[in-house]
């Protein structure tokens, strides 16, 4: 049930990606260009997720510790750094450059798309350079 | 290039999406933040504890296309830029912002606004204002 349970979250995710479009980059491009041609669906892919999350995650965390693992890893900051300001305004460039963001780009790496084969290396080494300019952070800082 | 206004499929791919967050905490009583999920499996500093389930999950959400394409008889509809160097630009800018910035569209989009946690707040205003930026400059200032 542990690992099946993990292997189910994957393919849900990965299923509602490409069911909501979001694994289209052409459709997430669209939703970003408000001034040519406008598609809100990814508001609607948003919605959808937070609809079922926040009551989800009430219900959830009602409970003292999750059923396979002994507690909750949840982030705990609330501050403001540069490190949030620039990190998301860096990959919120990269996201309307390729219309990909991390969990869609893996989910479509199975269809061999060029573009697609080109992003994941990218990214994965743009992980790595990151990680190295880190900071030592406690483990549950990371979302 | 325009693509079809889909609510309810998008709604409920959405809400496929959130079951799996909601699936995870539950479970693992991890966030499904797909940055954090992958980062932490890469070097300098593997998580080795969570090694085994990111795996996993990374197994599920590589199998998904396939299974789409087993129930479905056609692959997933998806236009990609051929634009080689765009694409290498744009993963390298995805990979390190999201992990500078402590998450992406899923962990502070999805999870960290439905915490009601004022940093994935902030970041996805600011994401999203970025993205939505760069789209324009890319489709009516350089290009068409």
């Amino acid at each position: 049930m542990h690992t099946f349970s993990t292997l189910f979250a994957g393919l849900l995710f990965g299923s509602g990606l490409i069911l909501s479009g979001m694994a289209n980059p052409a459709k997430v491009q669209n939703f970003l260009d408000l001034f040519g041609t406008w598609d809100p669906s990814l508001a609607f892919v948003m919605g959808g997720a937070i609809m079922i999350t926040m009551p989800g995650f009430w219900l959830v965390q009602k409970r003292s510790a999750p059923l396979f693992h002994g507690v909750f890893h949840l982030p705990t900051r609330t501050d403001f750094d540069a490190r949030l300001v620039f990190g998301a305004a860096t990959f919120g460039v990269g996201w309307g450059l390729g219309g990909f963001c991390p969990g869609p780009a893996l989910t479509s790496l199975p269809l061999a798309a060029s573009g697609t084969l080109f992003f994941v290396p990218a990214m994965l080494v743009g992980m790595v350079i990151a990680k190295y300019t880190a900071v030592p952070s406690p483990k549950s800082l990371e979302v | 290039m325009e693509t079809e206004f889909t609510p309810f499929a998008s709604l409920l791919g959405g809400a496929l999406i959130g079951l799996s967050a909601v699936v995870l905490l539950a479970a693992h009583g991890r966030i499904a933040g797909i940055s954090g999920i992958v980062s932490r499996i890469l070097p300098p500093s593997v998580d080795k504890a969570g090694l085994p389930q990111g795996i996993i999950f990374l197994i599920g959400l590589l199998l998904a296309a396939p299974l789409w394409f087993l129930l479905t008889a056609a692959a997933p509809v998806q236009v990609v830029s051929r634009n080689g160097l765009l694409l290498v630009i744009a993963g390298l800018l995805v990979g390190f912002g999201s992990v500078m910035g402590n998450g992406c569209t899923s962990g502070h989009g999805v999870c960290g606004i439905s915490r009601g946690s004022a940093r994935s707040i902030a970041a996805t205003m600011i994401f999203m204002a970025t993205a939505f930026v760069t789209v324009f400059v890319l489709r009516h200032v350089v290009g068409g």
